[in-house]
């Protein structure tokens, strides 16, 4: 398919009549007398946008939407990321002239609305995770590790504890752990899991010391399962001066069963777009939501203009108050759920999950960990690799030929051909079992005609893409001179 | 049913028996008792969906929406045509998730490999990734590309937006990087200074272009100093003033990066809103965040794909240079959206009527008893005015539903867009006449 720069002709689309004067389309009328800009601050060459009619536009987007896939054209299982429904008030919520059309930096008195649905969200979510207080101004995930672990950080220089260099991290961990730890100026100490998953309670009491900032620990893990020592833990790093940092990746499994701050977290982040089913946007915008105890509530960030911050805090993360409109899509999910329906979406989760696992194992695949999963689980497919020689980045091809998104493949790292299923609580019955039937007759493929999985997928837009020619030979721009 | 389950109560039911289990509870007998939430969540009872849209509609009627925005200050309000917004609010971009999976994923990876390509025409930079979280992130993870074994020292000029400061100022106490501001001289970097403090030591300087106060800096004399220091040089650039305004790469800068909400994004009380970076060639190994390339499939047809993964966290861990995943993909969307649907000639019409109509507030509230400008250079669409009795002045235009211009240590920083009419200026000029009794 074209590029938008192929679609392009010279004088078509938006068009200035008169500079300054009378404008046709998009740009409003000039009224103004016209001033020149300086000629040391003009640019030389026009920028080359695409210069394309507003029905060209619409059905370039309408192409490149086809040739996407959503949670709105099938089932998702993509492990870790909970790509659940998105509701559709939530939207129309978002979509309110007085939410989007409100300057971050209006008086006080102007957005109390804005105000209220902070306060609100942040009641329901310390609620929910057992937290004192909460900031909303991190963006994603990531940041919101990087927020959190920051509040450490000045936890610590704040009593003059500046021995504390490391942060332990378990060899299960998600790659934004050790890169957030290292952001944070922290060296990484990676501790082993044991063979059942879990945290080494013996390895964490040899890496525990006066030199330990922090762990970070997801619970349910990155396999899926709860820790069942998880107070004897976060106990262990407290007894050692360290604080528990808990990665809110997977908290769709516990919200309203279990709470960070009960079993013992000093910090957390929620993952608005994955647990509280604000949408992914093909990559974002999230919003990584961070409580906190009260002994790190000093140290909650603010905005240098637009007020927030304490005497002790860390500073600023992101421009204003974080990304609002995400954080009011979540507060909608809330509302809705209400007390019952946030412990029915996680009961339900972990029962999909379950009975997902239950299906695969009778369809003849190995869960890399037996008996109960939270909300998620995983395959190993190294036997089958082993024998038929067809591995799990082929078996997830083959699934886009059935209208499956796959799961995450090759994670944990401590699972060799892995594939994490997470098919969260908004698919039935239905949907899973045609899954494992699909998944069935893959794995029946891949033993008779281990070829065709190798070559998959066949009927997508494109086959499989050379990713190797693209990272030796980036071309990362359109060359308008091809 | 309020939590969206697809299932029935029935099937739940059986579910479980397939599991051999009784109820819901014997999901959890893995989970310690003692974390166990005992009784019920705090949370109110589950609402209906019109309840909610009346609770949430009332909430919104306690903000007020100002019909002349004359504030900018890192958010602007500019026009937002039609197709931008129904555009973007198309399912499947809205539902999708990174584009991890290539072959499903075309859409996805070609819109944003399109808005490489704009920030790059935009900034005349080689090379641009996929977004993250705002301009005041960009400009710290900018920063981060450039520290060196020696060269460990981050400069910024204290003409930076105070929130962009701050930011930056965060991640490098979160690696342990000392910032030096720059000292402002006339409302503009001082040169002098800079170079004073220039030195073997320095990583970057990071100016503003317009900066904060809404003037243009003589960027290609900032340029000169720092790259004769050899340090690295970053700009951060409003995108809306590119159609006009000389592109960082012009001025020499090694890095571009900025807050794109200008390109059609709502003020959304600050956010979500979208950070770009761009840079040259010879930075591309160090860009943080997703980069899509250009490849071909097994037929040799064109295709896109997630590149130099290399670089990020999920491969190097700890030694990766940033940790961001999730960054705003669906507002470089609208970025996309907004620039092709504007084209070269209404980019630059924006950045003209911006210029023009500022000028023509600026000289209609100095024609003011005791309202002058307080910087003597170039302004480009937000200036700094003096404004006695500002409080009255700004509760005067607030009545009249007019926010007005933001009151700062140096003066009121007042910013128009193409959005405002001349008669809302009009307007504007006559409510502070008359609240001066003039």
């Amino acid at each position: 398919m074209k590029l938008i720069f192929e679609l392009s002709k010279p004088g078509r689309g938006n068009k200035v009549l008169t500079p300054y004067q009378t404008t046709l389309n998009l740009n409003p009328t000039a009224e103004v007398p016209a001033v020149e800009i300086p000629a040391a601050f003009r640019r030389s060459s026009a920028p080359r946008l695409p210069e394309v009619s507003e029905n060209d536009l619409s059905r370039h987007y309408n192409a490149l939407a086809r040739r996407s896939f959503g949670v709105c054209d099938g089932f998702y299982p993509l492990g870790s990321c909970t790509m659940k429904y998105n509701p559709k008030i939530n939207e129309v919520i978002a979509n309110l002239f007085k939410f989007t059309d409100i300057h971050p930096l209006q008086p006080k008195h102007t957005v109390s609305g804005c105000q209220t649905v902070y306060a609100l969200a942040e009641k329901y979510l310390c609620g929910i995770t057992g937290m004192d207080a909460m900031t909303f101004q991190p963006a994603a995930g990531a940041h919101g590790e990087f927020t959190g672990i920051l509040l450490i950080k000045a936890y610590h220089d704040s009593r003059g504890d500046y021995a504390r260099k490391k942060v332990i991290v378990p060899d299960s961990a998600h790659g934004t752990n050790p890169a957030t730890a290292a952001m944070c100026g922290y060296e990484v100490c990676s501790i082993p899991s044991t063979p059942d998953g879990m945290v080494d309670l013996d390895a964490l009491r040899a890496a525990v010391g006066p030199d330990t900032a922090a762990l970070m620990l997801t619970n349910p893990n990155t396999i899926g399962k709860i820790d069942k020592n998880i107070l004897e833990i976060t106990k262990i790093v407290h007894d050692a001066g360290g604080l528990c940092y808990y990665d809110g990746a997977n908290l769709n499994a516990v919200m309203g069963v279990a709470r960070p701050g009960d079993m013992g977290f000093d910090v957390c982040h929620l993952n608005l777009h994955k647990t509280f089913s604000t949408p992914h946007g093909g990559g974002g915008p999230g919003s990584g939501a961070v409580g906190c105890k009260n002994i790190l509530k000093p140290f909650l960030p603010g905005s240098a203009i637009g007020g927030g911050g304490g005497e002790q805090s860390v500073g600023q993360v992101k421009m204003f108050f974080g990304n609002f409109l995400v954080v009011l899509r979540a507060l909608a999910y809330l509302m809705t759920l209400g007390n019952s329906g946030v412990r029915e979406a996680a009961q339900t989760a972990v029962l999909n999950a379950n009975y997902m696992k239950a299906k695969m194992e009778e369809a003849g695949y190995v869960c890399a960990y037996p008996g109960i999963c939270m909300h998620e689980f995983v395959l190993d497919l190294s036997q089958l690799k082993k024998e038929t020689g067809v591995s799990a980045l082929d078996v997830a091809k083959s699934m886009l030929d059935h209208g499956i998104h796959p799961p995450t493949m090759y994670f944990p790292l401590i699972v060799h051909e892995a594939l994490m299923f997470e098919p969260t609580e908004t698919e039935s019955r239905e949907t899973i079992d045609e899954a494992c039937a699909v998944m069935a007759e893959i794995l029946k493929t891949a033993k008779e005609d281990p070829e065709a999985c190798h070559t998959a997928p066949h009927h997508t837009v494109i086959g499989r893409p050379d990713e190797t020619k693209a990272a030796r030979h980036p071309v990362v721009r359109y060359d308008f001179n091809s | 049913m309020s939590s969206y389950l697809c299932s029935t109560p029935e099937e739940r039911q059986a579910m479980l028996e397939v599991l051999g289990m009784k109820s819901m509870d014997d999901l959890y007998v893995d989970v310690p008792e003692e974390v166990m939430i005992k009784g019920p969540l705090n949370l109110p009872a589950p609402k209906s969906e019109l309840d909610i849209r009346r609770t949430m509609e009332s909430l919104a009627e306690h903000n007020t929406r100002f019909h002349t925005i004359l504030r900018g200050a890192g958010a602007e309000r500019h026009y937002i045509p039609a197709a931008v917004s129904r555009i973007t609010s198309n399912e499947i971009f809205v539902t999708a998730y990174t584009p991890y999976q290539a072959e499903v994923s075309q859409g996805v990876l070609q819109s944003i490999f399109e808005f490489q390509t704009m920030m790059c025409e935009l900034t005349g930079m080689d090379v641009s990734n996929a977004s993250v979280y705002d301009g005041g992130t960009a400009a710290a993870e900018a920063v981060a590309m450039c520290k060196e074994r020696k060269r460990t020292k981050v400069l910024v000029s204290e003409t930076t937006h105070p929130d962009a400061l701050a930011v930056i100022k965060t991640y490098c106490y979160g690696s342990n990087t000392e910032v030096i501001t720059v000292p402002a001289k006339d409302g503009v970097t001082d040169l002098e200074a800079l170079k004073s403090l220039l030195g073997e030591d320095s990583a970057c300087f990071y100016v503003q272009q317009p900066n904060f106060f809404g003037m243009l800096e003589d960027c290609d004399a900032l340029g000169e100093a720092v790259h004769a220091a050899g340090a690295k040089y970053i700009m951060g650039v409003n995108p809306a003033t590119l159609g006009v305004l000389k592109s960082p790469r012009e001025y020499g800068a090694d890095i571009a990066v900025g807050e794109a909400q200008p390109l059609g994004m709502p003020l959304s009380w600050g956010g979500p809103y979208l950070g770009f970076m761009t840079c040259t060639t010879a930075m591309m190994r160090k860009l943080p965040g997703r980069i899509v390339g250009e490849t071909t499939d097994d037929k040799g047809e064109r295709a896109f794909v997630l590149t130099m993964q290399a670089r990020e966290q999920h491969i190097r861990r700890e030694k990766a240079s940033s940790n961001i995943c999730s960054n705003q993909a669906l507002c470089a969307l609208t970025a996309s959206v907004y620039l092709a649907e504007m084209g070269p000639a209404g980019l630059a019409e924006v950045g003209n009527q911006c210029y023009a109509k500022a000028h023509y507030l600026a000289s209609e509230l100095c024609k003011i008893e005791g309202v002058e400008l307080v910087f003597p250079g170039e302004f480009f669409h937000e200036f700094v005015t003096t404004l006695p009795d500002t409080y009255r002045v700004l509760c005067a235009l607030e009545k009249k539903g007019i926010l007005g211009g933001l009151r700062l240590r140096e003066g009121v920083l007042w910013c128009v867009t193409e959005y405002c009419t001349k008669a809302d200026l009009d307007e504007a000029v006559a409510v502070i006449k008359e609240a001066y009794g003039k």
